[in-house]
């Protein structure tokens, strides 16, 4: 049973419970104590220690906000909010969630402290401009926690005109505001990252062995740099029309509602896979590790995150194949959105050959992949059915879409940002954890969240509108279901901040590489010290460099 | 708690079907695509389990043909699929021409439907089986989304043009509609009822719901009323296209380029007359765009469509 063993030479250690290790001294957690240098730093593993303090907070903030609505869902007649109150309480759990959760979550945090590590550097290409960023960042949510203050906004997070722009009577031009400026963060820190990896990848390291989750930031950071600017623009024109009465999508100015859509949903397509695409690398470093094996086909995962960021760009319009659109363009969206699961796909079965013949631990790391793995390809079929065209007329704006996209995100994204906090986090902390809390919180989050978003399948398949507080008797049922996981999920999401807490103090010392695993992260001390790597490294060998048996023999 | 649980939503028409067998056979592929995935890694986080004994002899770590494999024949099997809901998605937007016509006008937070003998309801749709109906949809403000569960149907309404929903009810009996898109403060509660009757008892509902006369008539009023057969009557001294037998003709417009006198082409130059001028005509006509209400604009649409040869001489 070693592979449920506890951390493997965790016995030998006889510094257990101490309070502070002569690593620790020297790494980068220790390199001043001052606020100052947390909030002047400009370490990489710093700012991403900042960002995740941030997004932490703004995860609550939304998850709060879901808490409120599966309680109101709880009865047909909506009696825990007003009409008003329902509304302002998804639209802030959409904006916060989307903008200051998943997009800046793996990306500003795990990207952040892993990237420079992973490709040998000391930091990353602009470490004022990583600051700024942050600092950006935590202005807009100030701003959005200023219209929460203020009021709220009932527009949903999508914004669409000319409800926005004309009708709606909360802040919205704030709100706008609040996004537009946490755009300029999405768009420091993508180039920030594109500028690293090309120019400060370690002698060796080239590209055909970078790690796949520097692939993954890689891709994601094109999209950040390529599309925000285009939601950016767009909220300048939501909130010009709703300030001067410029008409550009209220029709009763001249606008064209349409047009707004187009305009939202070619940012926020793509905006999906700013997403995904950093929990799919998270995913092919966990299942690697786990089994003590290559990543299957690395090419064609590396390349399957290139391609699904450039085909994202191409499949906006399937959110508007009951809009009004033309008949021949959605049949081509159609068709588009399925050419994206082509490589999507290619990741999940490589993730899964992978697993054969591997020496497969079933540590919290591993099951948070499978779960990842098993929700994103829930996830992603019924992505496929929506897709058809004629599917989509019914279940369009249904629970079936909140389904969907909750396994995308908070079953995928959400699981995968789990997993690495898991996997690195005696990198971070210098600490291990104990696993089995981490397995528990693993299969709780797993049966919770299955518990939460499968009825809604159902529900959407019914015919039940999303956005709907007040709905038909014969929905309760699967509602009550839902709100039951909602509260799982919940519980089982707060079970790793009390034992990862725990383990700063109480946990033993990580050691440099407590998995066992390639990568030159784990080369360096735990916690690392403020510059990284004493010397430079040199790579001389290809990713994923594991160890494999020829001769049939076994350990 | 209230109500059964209910797993498989009701259904009123032949392509309710038809999207109801869709989605099994997909479910189907679905289930066949993604099964292989669980079991093997149950399979192999079972029988490769660090510090068990297996043969691990000769992994490989890549094997393109079986990669190119399963990107592609998956991807096949998906476009049968997309031939097929493709062509059921393009039926909707060929409505049969002797659709009998409902007009609907959507409003925060209300529906309101109009039938051509003039009868009008709020948050309930009579229609009869065994003929296509066809919606002719306008929104008085913001976007909604008229929904109907039973028949597997929604569309968008959009402010600034007509959007149509068509379909062949067939099975009588009360049915849930509601407003799908956010629409505002009380979008959950903009909903009401579908109900399909027999020719019989539509004739008979028809009947109980007094109206002074038809949607045609209504908007002859309008027309009348609202001066513009001053200009577009028989005996009007100003140059104005005449509008008797339009519907569905060809019209040339100014800057050479021709178009169908449809809905919404008519609603446009009532509304916006400055967007397409017919060629020939001075552009002198006036906007409505303050002065008229969607309802309105209906009613004279249907009225114009109600125009023979000749008939505005008499």
């Amino acid at each position: 049973m070693t592979a449920l063993q506890e951390w493997p030479d965790q016995a030998d250690r006889h510094d257990r419970g101490l309070s502070e290790t002569e690593t620790e001294r020297q790494s980068y957690l220790r390199a001043g104590y001052s606020l100052g240098s947390w909030f002047f730093t400009r370490d990489h593993k710093r700012i991403a220690i900042l960002y995740l303090f941030a997004i932490t907070a703004f995860f609550m903030i939304g998850g709060a906000a879901a808490a409120l609505m599966r309680l109101d869902l709880l009865t047909p007649a909506g009696d825990l909010l007003t009409n008003e109150g329902y509304n302002r309480a998804f639209t802030i759990h959409g904006v916060i969630m989307v903008w200051f959760f998943l997009i800046p979550s793996i990306p500003n945090t795990f990207g952040n402290f892993l990237v420079p590590l992973m490709i040998g550097a000391r930091d990353l290409a602009f470490p004022r401009l990583n600051l700024l960023s942050w600092y950006i960042f935590v202005l807009a949510g100030g701003f959005t926690l200023f219209v929460l203050i203020a009021g709220g906004v009932d527009t949903g997070w999508t914004f669409y005109t000319p409800l926005s722009s004309m009708f709606s009577h909360g802040n919205v031009v704030l709100a706008a505001v609040a996004v537009f400026i946490a755009g300029f963060s999405s768009i420091l820190t993508g180039l920030n990252f594109i500028v690293t990896v090309h120019k400060l990848r370690c002698p060796g390291m080239t590209w055909d062995r970078l790690p796949l989750f520097v692939w993954a930031i890689y891709a994601t950071s094109l999209i950040l740099v390529l599309a925000t600017p285009v939601l950016s623009i767009t909220l300048v024109l939501i909130a010009a029309e709703r300030l001067f009465g410029l008409g550009i999508f209220d029709p009763k100015l001249g606008g064209d509602p349409l047009l707004y859509q187009h305009l939202f949903w070619f940012y926020s397509h793509p905006a999906v896979y700013i997403m995904v695409l950093p929990a799919l690398g998270v995913v092919s470093e966990l299942v690697a590790a786990a089994a003590r094996k290559p990543v299957f086909g690395y090419k064609f995962v590396a390349g399957s995150s290139i391609a699904i960021a450039v085909i994202g760009f191409f499949v906006w319009g399937h959110h508007m194949f009951v809009a009004g659109q033309s008949m021949y363009a959605s049949a081509v969206f159609s068709f588009l959105s399925l050419a994206v699961a082509v490589p999507s796909g290619i990741k999940v079965y490589n993730w899964a050959a992978t697993l054969y013949k591997g020496h497969i631990s079933l540590d919290p790391p591993f099951l948070y992949g499978m779960t990842f793995i098993g929700l994103f390809v829930v996830g992603g079929l019924t992505g496929l059915m929506l897709a058809m065209l004629a599917v989509d007329v019914h279940v369009h704006d249904t629970y079936f879409v909140v389904a969907h996209f909750h396994y995308i995100m908070v079953g995928g994204t959400v699981s995968a940002f789990f997993g690495a906090l898991h996997y690195w986090w005696p990198k971070i902390v210098g600490r291990t954890y104990p696993l089995v809390w981490g397995r528990l919180a693993a299969i709780f989050i797993f049966l919770g969240f299955n518990l939460t978003f499968f009825p809604q399948f159902l529900l959407g398949y019914l015919g039940m509108p999303r956005r709907y507080h007040v709905y038909a008797p014969e929905f309760q049922m699967l509602h009550v279901l839902s709100s039951a996981g909602a509260s799982l999920l919940g519980l089982a999401y707060l079970m790793p901040l009390v034992y990862l807490t725990w383990s700063m103090r109480y946990g033993a010392p990580a050691g440099d590489n407590p998995w066992g695993a390639t990568g030159l992260e784990w080369t360096t001390p735990s916690p690392p010290p403020k510059h990284n790597f004493d010397e430079i490294p040199v790579v001389d060998r290809p990713p994923y460099d594991y160890e494999i048996e020829m001769e049939g023999e076994d350990g | 708690m209230s109500g059964p649980l209910s797993l498989w939503p009701e259904q009123a028409s032949g392509y309710g079907g038809e999207i109801d067998l869709f989605v099994i056979a997909f479910t189907v592929l679905i289930v066949a695509l993604s099964a292989p995935v669980f079991v093997v890694i149950v399979l192999f986080a079972a029988k490769y389990r660090r510090g068990r004994p297996a043969d691990r002899e000769h992994p490989q770590d890549r094997n393109v043909w079986l990669e190119v494999s399963w990107s592609i024949i998956p991807f096949f099997a998906l476009i049968g699929f997309f031939v097929w809901s493709t062509d059921l998605f393009a039926r909707l937007y060929h409505p049969p021409k002797d659709a009998l016509e409902i007009d609907v006008v959507a409003r925060q937070w209300m529906w309101k439907f109009q039938h051509p003998e003039g009868q009008g309801e709020i948050n309930e749709l009579h229609v009869p089986t065994g003929e296509p109906v066809k919606l002719v949809m306008a929104s008085q403000d913001v976007i909604h989304s008229l929904y109907i569960p039973a028949l597997r149907l929604k569309q968008d309404v959009v402010p600034g043009r007509y959007t149509v929903l068509w379909f062949n009810a067939d099975k009588p009996g009360t049915y849930r509609l509601a407003c799908a898109e956010f629409c505002g403060t009380d979008h959950s509660v903009m909903g009401g009822s579908f109900v399909i009757q027999t020719p019989a008892e539509y004739a008979r509902w028809l009947q109980q719901s007094t109206v002074d006369c038809s949607l045609a008539a209504q908007g002859g009023a309008l027309f009348r009323g609202r001066g513009c057969s001053g200009c577009h009557g028989p005996a009007s001294t100003v140059k104005a296209p005449p509008l008797e037998g339009l519907f569905g003709k060809p019209v040339a417009l100014e800057g050479g380029a021709t178009i169908i006198a449809d809905e919404q082409y008519i609603r446009d130059s009532i509304l916006l007359p400055q967007k397409q001028v017919a060629a020939g005509y001075p552009a002198i006509m006036p906007t409505f765009e303050n002065v008229l209400s969607e309802e309105d604009v209906l009613k004279i649409v249907a009225y114009i469509k109600s125009l023979g040869p000749g008939d505005l001489t008499q």
